[in-house]
């Protein structure tokens, strides 16, 4: 039986927006792992924040939960904890998980909360049209900052490895292929699995240009386990080369194991 | 007034600094002169500090019902110098003092202070073995969410709503609950109602301040219909406050809690007992409703004990569940009761979908005019199907004199200091206790009040909230207010004197 994971609801991202292809991606990795009978689709919940990846819950046939700026985090934990036999994604913006909800991210990171948290880095908030947020270069000209953002960008992959996450992977979205892959390999991970997908603004910030000829995939034979090497890859300057790939997995008793225990 | 209105209530008073064991002395006191068959009522009263400073208990008991303690001491157990220093003017005239530091030795001071006071022979004979269970509020709540099937308490601990977290805590072993304490008050609520969406039955506790930080997500409960238990125990504020003493300032904060128009039960019981029935009522009353009920407590009916007989029968309402689901299953299906059948993530072929967006039937976000107003029309037709129910509910009760013309009118721990000063009080009066704020029940309350010529609305605010709501929506005018706004618990005597002074 061919699984349809379409609503009714029409699509109003931008033409061409890159949300779109998370959306295609997200589609084909659960479509072959229902398939693989790897999860039933019975079982998979989705949530979203608010800002334009928080459409994302009404375009996907899927258990869901469409939740506040910023505070889907908690809640998929709370889904998890109240029944562990779910499978439990979020999709969130950089505004949504590094500006109004960051203490949420750095505590499931920290509790290793079995869930994964899919974050669609466009580097501004771009529902509200257009501003600087946590992820936002220095000198960044957004409409509440004509003269240029004053503040450095924080490093979502280092907080998120830091506080304790137990998968840290980096994609673009216009690989979906790639994307695809890494969005199966998250969802199978027991534990927090954190993932920065980079998703180009073409409205009001489009990098596509930028990252085109940047982005490269880690190595078949990188070590995974390595915090240190994990540490190193994604603190190295994004300047010239972009590495994407799972910088980091591993396995260790989650919040919910431990709280049945 | 005199000291000794009342022969037959004894009162003991226990004191030194924190970490001097006062509150574990005063609950044994409490609990030995329990199991003697003696109504206790016990206060607390600490500053916050963990070493030092000066904590003290109250325990006023006899033979009838005590409903709160009174400031005159009989015995004075000072476990430290600054405790007789203290509390020397609130002596009565042959009161005892008993200085010594090892709790052994003062319970057995006590025991025979009773005993020579004749308590024992004269004025207590033929007690019941047992009066009852020395309880606080806040644990008396909590066995009630147990008793109605709770399976998650979540919590960011605030005093003085941090008992609930404690005690449950401990339960978890034995009785299958969870307890979680997340990072925030916002991670509280928002994940509280990720576990409901899942199909637990899940309850969060908090002070004013707490539930201050808990607005947003407490609307998102309204828009998702999600079935969900909020207690929230007043202190004094704004702000930080006056973090362990008592007010009863967030009765209007509660009632329209939230951004947005939704409807949400508010019940506010006034002693031990009433907790537990509360929080019991509270968990099915979310469930066959699927809405936000709050429990509103303060800091005396929290913290404060008294003796109780919780009747701790499970009453566990499923509420309206899906029996069989299909594809076309709809979360937000519109019925005539307003209430839509409800399933839980992990159903065969159902998909469910809940939105903080205004949605339709099926959960996906909309701006259609017409579908956002049958929606809004859908969340209050449960309101409105609520509101019949009400007249079989105890939402106000009535004690004293029916008849009277004088009526005392209030709510929460009030009812206390209200039920034991009306004990001296000269005239006949009429005593009205409001347990649900939101629905009011304007009709019970209009009857109640038809016939009153004085009516005195006694509350622990500045603006007398309650007095102002019972004109909103009875339309009758209460000008006479004992309010108090210090922090500090009333005392029945003076409570009595101030009533007296207003009705003659």
């Amino acid at each position: 039986m061919n699984l349809d994971l379409s609503t009714k609801a029409e699509i109003t991202w931008c033409p061409g927006c890159s949300n779109s292809q998370i959306l295609v991606a997200f589609r084909q990795a659960v479509d072959e792992i229902v398939k693989n009978k790897e999860l039933k689709i019975e079982d998979l919940v989705i949530f979203s924040g608010i800002g334009c990846h928080g459409k994302i819950t009404d375009y996907l046939n899927i258990n869901s939960f469409t939740s506040l700026h910023g505070r889907l985090v908690p809640t998929m934990t709370g889904v998890k904890c109240a029944n562990p036999n779910l499978k439990i994604v979020g999709f969130s913006g950089d505004g949504d998980s590094l500006d109004e909800g960051i203490a949420h991210l750095i505590h499931a990171a920290k509790r290793n909360s079995d869930i994964s948290l899919f974050i669609h880095d466009n580097k501004i908030f771009a529902l509200t049209t257009g501003q600087f947020n946590a992820l936002s270069s220095k000198g960044f000209k957004g409409k509440s900052t004509p003269e240029g953002n004053i503040e450095e960008p924080l490093n979502p992959l280092l907080i998120a490895l830091s506080s304790g996450a137990t998968f840290v992977a980096r994609t673009y979205a216009g690989d979906i292929q790639g994307t695809k892959k890494i969005m199966q390999e998250a969802i199978n991970h027991k534990g927090f699995a954190f993932v920065d997908i980079i998703q180009p603004c073409i409205t009001f910030f489009d990098t596509r240009d930028y990252f085109k000829d940047k982005i490269y995939w880690l190595e078949d034979n990188y070590p995974r386990d390595d915090f240190n090497k994990a540490l190193e890859k994604i603190t190295e300057s994004t300047q010239e080369k972009v590495s994407l790939g799972i910088f980091y997995k591993k396995d260790k008793p989650t919040f919910e194991e431990e709280l049945y225990k | 007034m005199s000291d000794n209105l009342d022969k037959n209530i004894f009162t003991i008073g226990v004191g030194g600094a924190a970490g001097d064991g006062v509150k574990s002395l005063g609950v044994k006191i409490g609990e030995i002169l329990c199991n003697r068959g003696f109504n206790v009522y016990l206060s607390l009263d600490y500053p916050s500090l963990i070493r030092g400073g000066h904590n003290f208990i109250r325990l006023s008991f006899g033979k009838e019902k005590v409903w709160n303690d009174y400031t005159k001491l009989n015995v004075l157990v000072a476990l430290n110098t600054e405790t007789e220093q203290k509390h020397k003017n609130e002596l009565k005239q042959d009161a005892q003092i008993i200085s010594k530091n090892n709790h052994e030795e003062v319970l057995e001071k006590i025991k025979s202070i009773i005993k020579i006071k004749g308590f024992e022979s004269a004025n207590f004979k033929g007690l019941p073995v047992q009066a009852g269970q020395l309880i606080e509020g806040n644990v008396a709540f909590a066995k009630g969410l147990q008793a109605a099937g709770l399976d998650f308490y979540i919590a960011y601990p605030m005093t003085p709503a941090t008992s609930v977290l404690h005690y449950l805590a401990g339960e978890q072993k034995s009785s299958g609950i969870k307890v979680i304490q997340p990072e925030n008050e916002i991670a509280v609520i928002n994940m509280a109602l990720g576990s409901a969406f899942a199909g637990k039955r899940t309850a969060i506790g908090t002070a004013g301040g707490g539930f201050a930080l808990m607005q947003e997500a407490f609307s998102l409960a309204g828009i998702t219909e999600l079935p969900l238990v909020v207690m929230v125990s007043q202190r004094q504020a704004p702000a930080t406050g006056v973090p362990t003493y008592s007010s009863q300032s967030d009765l209007r904060f509660v009632i329209h809690a939230g951004h947005g128009e939704f409807p949400r039960i508010v019940i506010a019981p006034g002693d031990s007992e009433e907790s537990f029935c509360a929080g019991r009522n509270a968990l099915n009353l979310a469930w066959k409703y699927q809405m936000p009920v709050i429990v509103l407590l303060d800091k005396v009916l929290s913290e404060h004990m008294i003796t109780a007989t919780l009747n701790e029968t499970k009453m566990v309402e499923k509420g309206k569940i899906a029996r069989e689901t299909d594809l076309n299953y709809e979360r937000y299906k519109i019925t005539e009761d307003g209430i839509s059948p409800m399933a839980f993530p992990g159903t065969t072929n159902a998909v469910i979908k809940v939105n903080s967006y205004e949605h339709n039937e099926k959960g996906i976000t909309i701006d259609d005019p017409e579908i956002i107003k049958k929606m809004i029309e859908k969340r209050f037709s449960k309101m409105k199907n609520l509101e019949t129910k009400i007249q079989n509910i105890e939402t106000i009760k009535i004690y004293g004199d029916e008849n009277s013309k004088n009526t005392i009118i209030f709510f929460g721990s009030t009812k206390s200091p209200v039920l034991e000063a009306a004990k001296y009080l000269k005239t006949s009066t009429k005593l009205i206790q409001i347990i649900w704020l939101e629905p009011f029940d304007k009709n019970k309350v209009k009857a109640a009040l038809q016939t009153s010529e004085k009516i005195i609305c006694v509350e622990a605010n500045h603006n007398g909230q309650l007095a102002s709501l019972v004109s909103e929506k009875t339309g009758i005018k209460i000008t006479d207010k004992i309010l108090k706004y210090d922090s500090k618990p009333f005392d029945p005597v003076r409570l009595a004197e101030e009533i007296n002074n207003k009705i003659i």
